[in-house]
């Protein structure tokens, strides 16, 4: 067996989102594009360069809202989808049904979710790096960045929400802790701009370190130093998958 | 079912005629939300949130843009009014496309109204009206945030709470109605197409002046923009005449769309 049994869900999901794309595609395709010309463009003219390090505020802005956008897709997914999946489609439990199992569920959802912001981070790379906002060749890396980094709360959101017996709590998890993650990581303004007592929270989201090798990436400042985020997000990718597959196994083998 | 309960049911002809039934709604979501009171309570993060990261944060790059008029001001003072606006409507389409929605096809608690005396109209007004009550909550909290930062300049201020109530009006009615005519949860992605445009281009973000003027044009046709520019000139004491007709035309849309939303739930729920 060449291709592994996992990838037999991740091309079911594939299917499914092929077949329904009229019911996302604004959301994950035009709509943070929209957002990029709504702000990074449109307020970018009344934006002293000088105060964000030399960069044009599109610049600046472009690499936080591509990170922003595929976490909030991320979070909506891996709550919702996730328990849409085993409670209101089935599809999760259908698949036990076959010779996958749990696990193999849970890498196939991983790679189907990783396989969307992949197509959200290149939609919106094209629009920034055409509106101008990407100075580097570098940026293509971006879109490696958003994805791992967006896979750290598919991961973390999914293990929740697979635990979970309603989607009651989900709203309240959306507004405290994907808000202010979108808000405060550094994707609007430099993180310097936070109080002392804010910005080791700040530093603490997957989200900031995600717009940091973002960042390098589109200015083509990437160094040595940028590892450290790489291992933060694969850790915490890491980590959140263990937790996950955990709450597979339970949900889907009781 | 408690002593309380039984009293209020009891009670419950007392209260006829239409204000009276669609009240019964409200109470109705009032103690369905009695479990949930951190989703409702939460509510308030949003704009909150919002006002801290794009005016204070991006604020202090931006430092001052041209307000109605074309004075200077600061971007907080710019931006939280239309934050406020935009809460408004939010708030109201949020409460009457997804809740409304799955309470129509998934709960169907409709459904079980309409076996008591309750009419289709009794829940139109109904929920509109709890969707107002909500989100002129949000709004007072939302002032009372924009007042500790001293963002609210004009005593005028104060009246940006009933209007936040009108968009919210406006908002509701075309929300409602527009909802009766969804099949699935995939439909929703057209109310994002329709809520996001506005959310950035109602001179939320930027002045009108920054737009092309052909564009200009289109956005202040725009429902939204209606409401950021009444809360704007409201926040900043520069009140005008001119500005009842932003009112007129929230108050026409609510009009039509309330209208439009009882008649497609006679048609939805009691054909």
């Amino acid at each position: 067996m060449a291709v592994p049994i996992s990838l037999r869900f991740a091309e079911r999901e594939a299917i499914v989102m092929a077949k329904f794309w009229r019911g996302w595609a604004f959301s994950l395709f035009v709509m943070p594009v929209l957002f990029l010309g709504g702000i990074g463009l449109g307020l970018g003219d009344y934006v002293d360069d000088r105060t964000i390090g030399g960069l044009d505020y599109l610049t600046f802005v472009a690499p936080g809202m591509l990170a922003m956008a595929v976490f909030q897709n991320a979070a909506g997914d891996g709550l919702w989808g996730a328990m849409g999946g085993w409670k209101w489609m089935g599809h999760f439990n259908a698949a036990i049904a076959t010779p996958l199992q749990p696990t193999d569920v849970f890498t196939g959802w991983m790679v189907s979710r990783a396989a969307l912001m992949a197509c959200t981070a290149v939609t919106f790379l094209v629009a920034a790096a055409l509106l101008g906002g990407v100075p580097s060749l570098w940026g293509v890396l971006m879109v490696p960045a958003a994805v791992l980094g967006g896979l750290t709360i598919t991961a973390w959101f999914s293990g929740f929400s697979i635990g979970r017996e309603s989607d009651a709590s989900f709203p309240v998890m959306i507004r405290l802790v994907i808000l202010p993650m979108s808000f405060f990581s550094g994707t609007f303004f430099p993180l310097d701009q936070l109080p002392a007592g804010v910005k080791p929270l700040a530093m603490a989201t997957p989200l900031w370190h995600t717009v940091e090798l973002g960042r390098g990436a589109t200015t083509g400042t990437l160094g040595l130093g940028d590892l450290v985020h790489l291992g933060y997000l694969v850790a915490c990718v890491g980590l959140g998958s263990l937790y996950a597959s955990r709450g597979f196994n339970r949900r889907l083998t009781s | 079912m408690s002593v309380v309960d039984v009293v209020a049911v009891a009670r419950a002809p007392r209260l006829e005629g239409p204000t009276g039934r669609s009240l019964r709604i409200v109470e109705r979501n009032v103690r369905a939300y009695r479990r949930y009171w951190l989703a409702l309570v939460t509510g308030f993060a949003e704009p909150i949130l919002l006002l801290l990261s794009v005016g204070l944060g991006v604020g202090e790059l931006v430092g001052k843009l041209p307000g109605p008029g074309g004075k200077e001001i600061p971007y907080d003072q710019f931006v939280a009014p239309a934050m406020l606006a935009n809460a408004a409507m939010n708030g109201a389409i949020f409460d009457t496309t997804y809740n409304f929605f799955s309470k129509l096809k998934y709960g169907k608690t409709y459904d079980g109204m309409l076996a008591t005396p309750l009419d289709a109209h009794d829940i139109a007004r109904g929920e509109v009206t709890w969707a107002l009550a909500r989100g002129g909550v949000y709004a007072i909290g939302f002032l009372l945030v924009m007042v500790a930062f001293g963002l609210v300049a004009s005593p005028w201020g104060v009246l940006m709470v009933p209007v936040a109530l009108l968009i919210g009006f406006a908002f509701a009615g075309i929300g409602l109605g527009a909802t009766t005519y969804m099949r699935s949860f995939l439909d929703f992605d057209k109310v994002a197409m329709a809520i996001i445009p506005l959310f950035l281009f109602s001179a939320t973000f930027f002045p009108l002046e920054r737009y092309p003027d052909g564009l200009a044009w289109v956005v202040q046709a725009t429902p939204l923009y209606q409401g950021v520019a009444l809360c704007r000139a409201l926040t900043l004491g520069d009140v005008h005449p001119a500005l009842l007709w932003h009112v007129v035309y929230l108050a026409a849309l609510g009009y039509a769309g309330t209208r439009l939303a009882s008649r497609r739930i006679t048609q939805l729920l009691q054909p």
